[in-house]
């Protein structure tokens, strides 16, 4: 296993992804080069779109319970209540 | 020109009953007012005035007419339009300001009134003073330099929010968030944003989410209000905070056009809680487009590659060097033979004409020299010796000897006269 994607932020994935489009659409590579780059390319493309996909929605209230001390109350959970 | 005192003061002043007939000095209504008038404004032309407007109009002419009033005392004053345009803020009834002009005499009204040239709001000057003062002192000690600024992450994994929990600005950027990014994940620290303690309580949230390391960037700020309503912010304290984050901070305070200390320190400055969510994450749709596209174009770009190798390949095996290298060379001899007897033709061709230009060109020479001539008979003198061509009677002398060049062979003779 080389890197874990979970490793890389998605902006340098994006921005390593552009590059290696540019070089291999300008070609003057050799086949060995031309290769990695692909598959490097490839796993940068699932890593931003792993990136993506893999958030889900959570807006969340922090709360001081005692000095340096926290909990995170769900900000839906607490609207709901003072509504009431 | 005016004399220092314009009025005479052994005229007006009461005086024994003898000279009074004599000697008074009687004013007519606008003399007197222009004699007030001028001691007025030769030691009221310049003054400062501090007091709190009341009795405020402000006429369809442009023109502001109000008092200025304190606990014991009020004077009229009016600002006209040209003075009053330059405000840049609006004057209210019950508003303490400090007015600077000068003190003359409405002589219409028999008036002494304060004529303002420029109006200040006495508690807002002071604010403003120490918000410059404050942002000097920040400035010199480089907290708003560009080169230290933090660069705001591209997508965060999770962003802190420090405002209010039921204010205005928390609502617009919410919206705008799920809106842009409808999987963001987002982390508030509900503070005060204005009032008493605001600023502490504003300082003390970055600090938390600094503690915590578990958001990937800031958004401080509130809704627009007055200068008051926004103070927390010009904080030294929250400034120092922000100074002080090693999370990226975005600024979202108020409106447009209000900068405060935050806006400064910030890592950047969002003009409105709305603009400070845009700027923090991209639209997640045009995401998506942007990593399939690329996606596609490394695909093309590689089978492209490949296919491109591949044809070479094609061309090199087919090509008949490759499939039988001898053939090249048998190539090479025919050709060498084929020059060869090429080469020994055009050069026979080449005598050959050579040859007949040659002959040809002897016979024209023939036909043009004296021999031709000689052939018909004629026959040339050359003068002995020395061998001149005899032309003329006169270039012989009798006795000379000559030699004439006949058809076949010459001979030589003596001169023996000359004719013309």
């Amino acid at each position: 296993m080389s890197q874990e994607p979970k490793d890389v932020p998605f902006e340098t994935a994006l921005k390593k992804l552009e590059e290696i489009v540019q070089h291999l659409e300008n070609g003057d590579l050799s086949l060995e080069a031309a290769l990695k780059q692909y598959e490097e390319g490839v796993r940068m493309a699932d890593i931003c779109s792993k990136k993506l996909n893999e958030a889900e929605k959570k807006v969340e209230i922090l709360m001081k319970t005692s000095p340096g001390k926290f909990k995170t109350v769900s900000f839906e959970e607490k609207e709901k209540k003072s509504k009431k | 020109m005016r004399r220092s005192n314009p009025i005479d003061n052994s005229d007006c002043r009461a005086t024994p009953a003898a000279t009074l007939a004599t000697q008074r000095r009687v004013f007519s209504i606008s003399e007197i007012t222009k004699n007030i008038r001028s001691v007025l404004e030769e030691n009221f032309s310049g003054v400062w005035v501090e007091g709190e407007i009341s009795n405020f109009k402000f006429h369809t002419s442009g023109h502001m007419y109000f008092s200025l009033k304190d606990e014991f005392s009020q004077i009229q004053c009016v600002m006209f339009r040209s003075e009053n345009a330059k405000l840049d803020f609006d004057p209210k009834e019950g508003l303490s300001v400090v007015c600077f002009g000068r003190v003359s005499v409405y002589p219409v009204r028999g008036q002494y009134q304060l004529y303002a040239e420029r109006m200040e709001p006495k508690g807002l000057g002071a604010l403003q003073l120490k918000f410059q003062q404050l942002k000097e002192k920040l400035k010199k000690e480089g907290l708003f330099d560009e080169a230290r600024k933090r660069e705001i992450p591209y997508l965060p994994n999770r962003i802190g929010i420090v405002t209010s929990i039921d204010g205005a600005a928390l609502k617009d950027i919410l919206n705008v968030l799920d809106r842009r990014f409808s999987t963001v994940s987002i982390l508030i620290n509900p503070v005060a944003v204005q009032g008493a303690g605001a600023a502490a309580s504003i300082a003390e949230a970055i600090e938390d989410f600094n503690r915590l390391k578990n958001v990937d960037v800031l958004i401080v700020g509130r809704g627009g209000g007055s200068l008051e309503d926004l103070w927390a912010f010009n904080e030294e304290i929250v400034a120092r905070a922000i100074f002080n984050s090693r999370i990226p901070v975005i600024s979202a305070v108020g409106h447009e056009v209000d900068f405060t200390i935050a806006d400064f320190v910030a890592d950047l400055r969002a003009a409105t809680p709305s603009a400070a969510a845009e700027i923090v994450m991209p639209m997640k749709e045009e995401l998506i487009l942007r990593i399939s596209d690329l996606k596609l174009r490394i695909l093309q770009a590689f089978t492209g590659f490949v296919k491109n190798l591949r044809q070479e390949l094609k061309a090199l095996q087919q090509s008949r060097g490759l499939k039988d290298p001898l053939s090249f060379f048998e190539i090479k001899f025919q050709r060498l033979d084929e020059l060869k007897k090429n080469m020994t033709a055009l050069f026979e061709t080449l005598v050959r004409f050579k040859e007949e230009r040659l002959s040809g060109l002897i016979g024209q020479l023939e036909a043009l020299g004296p021999l031709s001539t000689l052939k018909r008979g004629y026959s040339a003198t050359f003068k002995l010796p020395g061998e001149t061509l005899v032309t003329s009677f006169d270039s012989v002398k009798p006795g000379d000897f000559v030699k004439t060049r006949l058809k076949k062979g010459f001979f030589t003779s003596q001169v023996k006269e000359t004719h013309a």
